[in-house]
């Protein structure tokens, strides 16, 4: 088995090697070989950019499937403040936890209020903190995953503060075994998830422990059956329904909610690969020391624009938006208490159980010598190519193909380019030898 | 292992190009994580970097930028065509700046530049001459973690 889940496999039957994923990797992961997409294990960070592009639908994103609930005896579903962006006004997430109990699960809990909790105790870290800035925020894995990887200098800049669904997940564990005299392992507790990133942080935690939560069911397949299930659920008032939503748990939901419930001064909104690779290249030159703290999501508008959620991204993005903005025009306070927040963050409830360490990606060569000699001569292969990325060769681009040269995963003449030169020189040879 | 052993890069900076601004110093962070040097020291070196392009970016027309690598050291000299410090003493200060408004507009000049250099390198020489330019030399260790 290796060393790393991945909860993006690619499916080499249905595979065309077309490389949309090849020159979208932010890691350069992926090699086309033999006309087929492959992944190396270790540089991949699984932000799932490659499903949202292959044409084939060869990339599968693994979630767990409605079966696994039948492992346990007591089942909870903790969807992600996400899926409440799917319905926005139209639907509150009152109803939409009594679909999913409908659905199957022995009980759904409001994830949104434990993020209302978290973002209290963040405002608390943050209040107290004195060390180096800007901290970022940990909720998306994905983004744990690229500062382990590529940015493991700011590792230490990594909120301890754990994530609502790990929080919540143990503590109804804890409740449900106590309430039904059953065995912790015999409550299932399971995430809606807006991604598939959300799978590995269950697998295999960034801090190496043991995950809380049993599994992860994405958006997209539990849409449909909760739509008709939610039509049998009791409609609610209005203002009852409102008042049950926590507003700050909500902004989790998209990029920027959690700074903007929380009235933070001092901090960034980052969502989107691209954008977030340029703010961490910022922060590692030493620039924006004078942020307190960075929300950063890999997905472009936050979770809501989640590869498994339904509803246009932008159009879930504004429902979230709405809804904030109606608790606030109702004076609707945010539903956890800040006293009894501060109580359990004086007792270290909120904090990641481990510490996250780096995982840098394995350098040219162990010696410093030898992967200095090498990265020379990878400058000497990058001469001889054409610069282009065309990808041809199988890798993302060339500079990238003169590293696997000098790691001996391909070969000078793998290159088109390269190839078609030795050629013409070779009849220009027989030419003139003739 | 001498210096002709190392690994020999150079960029070439232009001066008020804020567009462009900031490339060298990605560039010669993601060599040094390529090679496998460690986090923290790669950290000071990209602050190191950072800082000498801006300067050559706010204060002069041109400038070269050479960077060294060798299994003891990373070693960054940076000559630049430009308007020269008068005082530097009073440029090492931090707060000191000379920097525009624009420039402050832009979150520039906040006089921390040239005493964040000498703050995260092991060695650091500057040599400047009025109405000529400025020459940094640049030096952070490889075999110990940390400045002593």
């Amino acid at each position: 088995m290796s060393q790393y889940y991945h909860s993006i496999r690619v499916n080499p039957e249905k595979c065309h090697g077309r490389m949309r994923c090849l020159r979208i990797c932010p890691t350069q992961a992926i090699r086309v070989r033999n006309g087929k997409a492959t992944k190396i294990e270790e540089r991949c960070i699984d932000c799932g950019e490659c499903i949202n592009v292959c044409p084939s639908g060869a990339i599968v994103p693994q979630t767990d499937l409605f079966g696994e609930l039948t492992r346990f005896r007591h089942t909870v579903a903790i969807p992600s403040p996400a899926l409440y962006a799917q319905f926005g006004r139209e639907i509150l997430p009152g109803k939409i936890l009594g679909g999913l109990k409908k659905l199957g699960f022995d009980d759904a809990f409001d994830l949104a209020y434990t993020c209302g909790e978290v973002s209290f105790a963040i405002q608390e870290y943050l209040r107290e903190y004195r060390g180096p800035k800007p901290l970022i925020s940990n909720v998306c894995p994905t983004i744990v995953r690229l500062i382990q990887v590529k940015y493991p200098g700011l590792i230490d800049l990594i909120i301890p503060i754990n994530t609502p669904r790990e929080i919540a997940a143990k503590n109804i564990k804890q409740k449900k075994a106590k309430q039904y005299g059953l065995p912790e392992k015999e409550i299932g507790a399971f995430y809606i998830t807006p991604c598939p990133v959300k799978m590995i942080s269950i697998k295999q935690p960034a801090e190496k422990g043991k995950s809380h939560l049993d599994g992860a069911l994405s958006i997209t397949d539990v849409y449909g059956p909760l739509l008709s299930a939610m039509e049998g659920v009791e409609k609610e008032s209005y203002r009852k329904a409102l008042e049950s939503i926590c507003i700050l748990g909500m902004g989790w939901a998209m990029v920027g909610g959690m700074s903007r419930t929380l009235r933070l001064k001092n901090s960034l909104a980052v969502s989107g690969l691209t954008e977030i690779i340029k703010v961490f290249d910022d922060i590692e030159r030493g620039k924006l020391r004078d942020i307190d703290f960075v929300e950063a999501y890999s997905c472009a508008q936050g979770c809501c624009g989640g590869s498994l959620t339904v509803e246009n991204v932008y159009s879930s993005h504004n429902k979230i938006l709405k809804l904030i903005e109606t608790l606030e025009f109702e004076k609707i306070k945010a539903c956890p208490d800040i006293r009894q927040v501060r109580k359990l963050y004086a007792e270290k409830y909120f904090f990641l159980e481990r510490k996250i360490e780096p995982r840098p990606l394995t350098p040219l060569d162990e010696d410093l010598s030898r992967a200095i000699k090498k990265r020379k001569e990878k400058d000497e292969v990058y001469k001889l190519l054409p610069k282009i990325d065309c990808g041809a060769c199988g890798s993302p681009d060339c500079l990238t193909f003169a590293e696997d040269v000098v790691l001996g995963q391909a070969e000078t003449d793998d290159c088109v380019f390269i190839r078609i030169e030795k050629h013409e020189g070779q009849k220009h040879h027989r030419e003139t030898q003739s | 292992m001498s210096e002709d052993d190392g690994l020999v890069q150079t960029f070439e900076i232009t001066g008020g190009d804020f567009n462009r601004a900031g490339r060298v110093s990605i560039q010669i962070k993601d060599l040094l994580k390529e090679i496998g040097i460690e986090p923290e020291i790669i950290l000071r070196a990209a602050i190191v970097a950072y800082e000498a392009e801006m300067n050559v970016v706010m204060y002069a027309q041109k400038g070269h930028f050479q960077v060294s690598l060798t299994p003891a050291s990373i070693r960054m000299i940076v000559q630049d065509e430009g308007a020269g410090i008068p005082d530097i003493g009073l440029a090492l200060q931090e707060g000191y700046s000379t920097a525009s408004n624009a420039m402050r507009e832009m979150g520039f000049g906040a006089g921390m530049g040239l005493p964040n250099i000498k703050k995260n390198a092991d060695q650091f020489e500057i040599v400047s001459e009025v109405g000529i330019g400025t020459r940094l030399d640049i030096v952070l260790y490889l075999n110990k973690a940390k400045k002593e």
